[in-house]
């Protein structure tokens, strides 16, 4: 496996052999964050276009990161600053990409499978940064990377996803890519957010937080979307706290050496105590360096990088 | 005599043809006479009448015209998607000679004068029998009830606000008591859109996986019954507009079983496609109502079979390119289904062993007839020559050339079919043949 596929445009198209590749070629880019010079000249007079049709500053950043470190050519483009408008085709956005000539497109969108729609257009490679309530698979990658740092193989592990799993592309991306690796998933929030048939991906449905939590290796704690407003999927912030929120009393029932993730950004004292977000169980800042080696892995790779260069030490 | 499809006489015979006549497929070669538009006589054999050309389509079905009791012409306000003209073409080319149009143009068909307009652009046409629907509402608003009374006059065949439900029970009530007055079917589009919220798949496992918002079955079932429920003490006529649902059809049959008068019709999409289809975005797939799961597709043609779905009517929704270019929850719901229809019939329900030919071809002419209660369907001496040539073991590949209509959003493309529209007559004269006609 010289390189990978032409686009990441989600986990569930990924085989596991792909994803552990991904997340060998990140630990050996990680390992870069501690040197003196964090940059490698590996994507130089090289184009990327980092497409963000809906507010990003986390994913964003980290991408920009990426693409800073590997040495590429930034160009970003976000619906604030561009003359979209509801409505307008994602085909002519494709069209003039292309005619550009750009080497790389990152592309964050609040349709599910535009960046589906984008790969059939682009010649070039392109890299789903979130689309809808669809995947996020960079976002999958680094959690999974984040997990197997602290568990090594992922297989019979146990993942607990919290919150709001229907609206969640990372839900999606963190359930297809555990699935092939071989870990056991339980999704857990009110019935209002657990999508029908969810069990069909692979995952255990459960709606007591107390028993979802009891034997979990790893809690990922999903962001709830208060833009969406309280009061339809669940009443309030203070009740949603108080059924699925962590806390410490969530905490106690833990095993030992649990720990907890959150995507970011958190809101404290929703689905996550203070408390919790800041104690000694969380991973939170891992998963965030591990997300800026994740996207070099996979730009790397995209670009045509040989996995076995780097293993060498030659170009890290 | 000379008989060729450049020019066809005021009188001739079609001879050679199995005879498509209620609910049977003659076993004996049959024939029928046309005389200026009418029929002269039908039956079988091969007769001879002196001095009358006669065109031998061995091998051939003649039907009935097809009746279509949903179409969306998009004349006026929308005519980049289709026109009367355009659509009556798309008609002709399925083998349609009668189509009842929506009334969710822009402006909305809510006043006798646009019903007029709508015939009026029918009948310039010439390549089809247009009958316009009235809205239930002024401005299709859902507020306040439409001049029914007038529209009726005018020509309207039925009243609705398709594509938008109306979701006031009381205004829905006293639309259908005032129908009756009318003596014409009030159509319900069933959907609560309370329940459906921002959906634009049907809810199910796909929509989980694709991470798109679901249209629940219960928004259709709920309105469904709701609609029911009210013509049964109303006493009056309900039809059903594009049935999707297994509970839907449970509720329309047990309601006739009552003695509620209720017609229902369902799409070839709804009895042929599931919501998987959906899975690759494309928004072709996108309908309202949507694709639904096996059990649905099958209810639904299980119902054609048991007669609880009257018709087959084809909610031809064309849209532009552009607009089915969108992302799948952006674009519109729709898609056109005029000009395969009849072979979608006869690949998914007489090839899956739903219903025979005979059946099937009543589901486009009889059926839909009587749910109108026009004279239509039907070949009877002294009545018009609606008809078509069918060659129902004919298989062809949908591509965008093989349609009509302006637009070309099939959810069809790429299929091979079988069963093929040879030739349509409206009232005797062509209006639809394919263009090398191999006949038999």
């Amino acid at each position: 496996m010289s390189s990978l596929r032409k686009d990441v445009l989600g986990l569930e198209e990924m085989s596991a052999e792909e994803i552990l590749m991904v997340l060998d070629i990140a630990e050996r880019f990680r390992a870069v964050f501690d040197r003196p010079v964090r940059s490698v000249p590996i994507m130089r007079g090289r184009t990327v276009v980092n497409f963000f049709h809906e507010p990003s500053t986390r994913t964003r950043i980290s991408f920009e990161l990426a693409e800073k470190r590997l040495s590429a050519d930034i160009v970003n483009f976000s619906v604030a600053n561009s003359s979209f408008t509801k409505g307008e085709t994602l085909r002519d956005t494709a069209e003039n990409l292309q005619a550009m000539k750009i080497d790389m497109l990152v592309v964050r969108h609040k349709s599910s499978g535009s960046a589906q729609y984008l790969a059939k257009v682009l010649t070039c490679p392109v890299i789903n940064a979130g689309d809808g309530c669809h995947e996020h698979p960079t976002q999958g990658l680094l959690d999974i990377m984040t997990m197997r740092q602290r568990l090594g193989d992922l297989r019979g592990k146990r993942v607990t996803i919290i919150g709001d799993i229907a609206h969640s592309r990372v839900a999606r991306s963190n359930i297809w890519g555990l699935g092939k690796l071989g870990a056991e998933v339980t999704v857990c929030g009110p019935p209002t957010m657990v999508p029908g048939h969810i069990e069909r991906l692979g995952v255990k449905v459960e709606y007591d937080l107390k028993r979802a939590v009891a034997n979990a290796d790893v809690l990922n704690v999903l962001r709830i979307q208060l833009e969406r407003g309280a009061g339809t999927g669940f009443p309030s912030n203070r009740e949603y706290h108080r059924m699925f929120g962590v806390t410490e009393d969530v905490v106690r029932l833990l095993k030992p050496a649990a720990f907890i993730m959150h995507p970011g950004p958190m809101n404290r004292n929703v689905e996550i105590a203070s408390e919790v977000a800041d104690g000694p169980r969380q991973v939170i800042l891992d998963q965030v360096a591990n997300g800026v080696a994740v996207r070099m892995a996979l730009i790397y790779l995209l670009s045509g990088g040989d996995p076995g260069a780097l293993a060498s030490g030659e170009a890290a | 005599m000379e008989w060729s499809w450049q020019r066809i006489p005021a009188e001739y015979l079609v001879t050679g043809v199995k005879l498509a006549q209620g609910g049977k497929i003659g076993a004996r070669k049959g024939f029928l006479h046309v005389k200026k538009g009418r029929v002269e006589s039908i039956g079988a054999g091969t007769p001879t009448v002196e001095g009358v050309p006669a065109l031998a389509a061995d091998g051939l079905v003649l039907a009935p015209g097809f009746v279509d009791t949903h179409v969306h012409f998009r004349e006026p306000g929308q005519e980049e998607k289709e026109t009367v003209a355009s659509g009556s073409r798309a008609a002709a080319a399925g083998g349609f000679t009668t189509v009842v149009t929506m009334p969710n143009t822009d402006p909305p068909i809510d006043n006798a004068g646009m019903v007029r307009y709508v015939i009026d652009r029918g009948v310039e046409s010439g390549l089809c029998r247009v009958l316009p629907t009235g809205a239930i509402s002024v401005g299709r608003k859902g507020e306040t009830l439409a001049e029914l009374g007038a529209m009726a006059e005018a020509g309207a065949v039925a009243f609705t606000d398709d594509g938008s439900p109306v979701a006031s029970g009381k205004l829905m009530s006293n639309a259908l008591k005032y129908a009756r007055l009318l003596g014409v079917p009030i159509m319900t589009h069933a959907e609560d859109l309370t329940i459906v919220g921002d959906g634009c798949m049907h809810a199910g496992y796909w929509s989980t996986r694709l991470g798109l918002p679901g249209m629940a079955r219960a928004s259709e079932d709920a309105a469904t019954f709701r609609d029911i429920e009210l013509a049964r003490a109303g006493g009056a006529h309900l039809h059903v507009a594009h049935v999707s649902t297994r509970g839907s059809v449970a509720i329309i049959r047990r309601a006739k079983a009552e003695g509620v008068r209720v017609t229902a019709e369902a799409t070839p999409h709804h009895f042929s496609l599931e919501h998987s289809r959906c899975r690759d975005y494309s928004p072709l797939f996108k309908m309202n109502p949507p694709l639904r799961e096996p059990e649905d597709v099958a209810a639904v043609a299980d119902g054609l079979a048991d007669g609880t779905i009257d018709c087959i009517a084809t909610d031809h929704a064309p849209h532009t390119a552009t607009e089915k270019e969108l992302q799948f929850d952006q674009a519109p719901f729709g898609v056109i289904g005029l000009e395969t229809a009849f072979a979608v019939g006869v690949t998914y329900l007489v090839e899956g062993g739903k219903l025979d030919l005979g059946r099937l071809i009543q589901c486009f002419t009889e059926r839909p007839a009587a749910v109108l209660g026009l004279p239509l369907g039907r070949l009877e001496e002294g009545g018009e020559a609606d008809f078509v040539l069918l060659a129902t073991d004919r298989e062809w590949v949908v591509t965008p050339a093989s349609l009509r209509s302006r637009s070309r959003n099939s959810a069809f493309l790429g299929e091979t079919l079988k069963g093929q529209v040879v030739a349509t007559f409206l009232r005797g004269r062509l209006t639809w043949h394919q263009e090398e006609p191999s006949l038999g």
